[in-house]
């Protein structure tokens, strides 16, 4: 089988203040349909760069990015795309910004009502379609950006650290609804986080990246018994094992970073 | 579940308490006690003004509240206030369309295309700080003295305050709701008219309510300078004949009708701009 996204000796520098900057270092990896992978690693290892390059905002300038077989060139507009700043248009309620992608794929009116209203329902903001975004608390933004998301289907979501403004307890309600809704759906994500539990606790398999330039560092491939109790899992024994192995090919990149 | 009230809470919903009662009412107390005292300021002025007037200062100078009342009224039942300021009005109406059409058509363009925007820059800055009054004359000589002439100081005007204004509001747009519109399979258009028309809305309307007092400005201007008609034409003439009683009926006038298209941009402002709280 092909994979989803084929990530081939991709390298990315910049230049900045009369100097190039190495951000990615030929990276290579393949993400197979439906396949649910974050990656980690210390700050600016280029981890956000490789996602926006797979979403087609950042050039590729060196390497090869396929997705679903056909090369990234340009904005890639077969994935679906969160990030942690709120991008939800303030200035549309929350039913026009989750119909707004249905619209810009042609779906009929009464199609598109019927599809909104059924996303409200999954995300369980029924009753909020006519708020503004300005109006909702930061988790029920989310919920909408969620919402939109996942109203058009895209096969692949691309997240970059979706849930980092969000506290401690509301972050594990939306893994909760993230998981149930992949499992329910299979798509294929890349989800970009600093947080080593909901790596683990999430995907399928964690990339952790080195320090600046930007390399694959370890692959891990996590074990654990399907569930989708995002609290509990934490007190596995696999989950405790994978933390720990992920933990100690990160912690000498995060050290390094600090000490430069 | 408690989520459902958190929600409720964050949105102002249906917990409607005797302290929401007492605090709108105390708020409500207050609304009406500013108006009151807006009244009050407004009698003083008045009567200070008509005590001033022939005891402190010469009438000559300041005429006074009653003769201006009465000038304004037979202005009203003789029909020179709406022949001289429907023109006025409708100078401002077509400068201030006009220049607000070809300013954000431009400030759009520009703030799109950053190249053109830079090349263009020091031309704009150095039109930019030319005092628009400056080329009245030439509008003059151009469009000569009817109505033409004004519409054009008025547009020069407004233009400049608007394309400005577009321009860095285009220039501020958050870029991830460009990038996210366009993944999401938004087309060039649908991301002018989703994300860069509306996100800029705020800077845009904060130049119209700038510039239409400008564009007023702008009609009246070319109407001291030479015309035959307008409420600028009616301030010049009274100034000739020392008529003061005529220039403050004029500028009351002016005043008047420049407060009322500010409220009303108000409301239009407090509309397009509902999603901000």
């Amino acid at each position: 089988m092909t994979a989803s996204i084929a990530i081939t000796a991709v390298r990315k520098s910049y230049v900045a203040r009369g100097r190039e900057v190495l951000a990615l270092d030929r990276v290579d990896l393949d993400i197979a349909p439906g396949e649910f992978v974050a990656f980690v690693g210390p700050s600016g290892c280029g981890k956000s760069t490789l996602m926006n390059m797979i979403a087609g905002i950042l050039p590729i300038e060196e390497g090869r990015i396929l997705h679903d077989g056909r090369p990234v060139n340009g904005i890639n507009r077969n994935v679906g795309y969160m990030t942690q700043q709120d991008a939800v248009l303030p200035w549309r309620t929350v039913e026009d910004n989750i119909a707004l992608p249905l619209r810009f794929h042609g779906m009929a009116g009464p199609a598109r009502r019927a599809r909104v209203e059924e996303m409200l329902a999954a995300v369980g903001l029924t009753g909020f379609a006519r708020s503004f975004p300005g109006e909702l608390s930061g988790g029920m933004r989310k919920r909408v950006a969620i919402a939109q998301l996942l109203a058009y289907e895209p096969g692949t979501l691309l997240m970059d650290e979706p849930f980092g403004a969000l506290d401690a307890q509301l972050k594990l309600l939306m893994q909760e609804q993230l998981l149930r809704i992949w499992t329910e759906r299979r798509q294929t994500v890349v989800f970009v986080t600093h947080d080593l539990a909901e790596a683990v606790t999430l995907a399928q398999r964690v990339v952790v990246f080195s320090g600046r330039p930007g390399r694959i560092k370890q692959i891990e491939n996590v074990q654990l018994p399907p569930t989708l109790d995002v609290f509990r899992v934490r007190f596995l024994p696999e989950f405790e094992a994978a933390y720990t192995r992920l933990w100690d090919a990160l912690a000498p990149e995060i050290r390094s970073g600090e000490a430069a | 579940m408690s989520g459902a009230a958190n929600e409720a809470a964050a949105i102002g919903g249906p917990t409607r308490t005797a302290r929401v009662a007492a605090a709108e009412a105390a708020a409500g107390r207050r609304r009406i006690a500013i108006h009151l005292l807006r009244a009050v300021v407004g009698v003083l002025f008045i009567w200070l003004w008509d005590h001033a007037s022939g005891t402190w200062i010469d009438t000559m100078l300041i005429s006074s509240p009653s003769a201006v009342g009465l000038r304004l009224w037979r202005w009203v039942n003789d029909g020179t206030l709406v022949y001289h300021l429907s023109i006025t009005l409708y100078a401002t109406a077509w400068g201030f369309a006009i220049g607000c059409a070809v300013g954000f058509c431009l400030g759009l363009f520009f703030g799109r295309f950053t190249l053109i925007a830079e090349v263009f820059d020091p031309y704009i800055t150095a039109i930019y700080s030319i005092p628009k009054i400056a080329l009245a004359p030439l509008f003059i000589i151009w469009f000569g003295i009817g109505i033409e002439s004004k519409v054009a100081v008025s547009a020069a005007i407004v233009f400049f305050v608007i394309f400005l204004n577009t321009y860095s509001g285009v220039r501020e747009v958050n870029q991830i709701y460009v990038h996210t519109t366009r993944i999401m399979g938004g087309s060039e258009t649908d991301v002018l008219r989703h994300v860069i028309v509306p996100s800029a809305a705020s800077w845009v309307i904060t130049g119209l309510k700038v510039s239409v007092p400008y564009a007023l400005v702008g009609t009246v201007i070319g109407e001291f300078m030479s015309s035959n008609r307008g409420i600028g034409f009616l301030i010049n003439q009274a100034t000739g004949l020392f008529n003061t009683t005529s220039v403050y009926a004029g500028i009351i006038v002016l005043a008047a009708v420049g407060a009322v298209i500010n409220t009303a941009l108000k409301y239009f402002e407090a509309y397009v701009m509902r999603w901000q709280r």
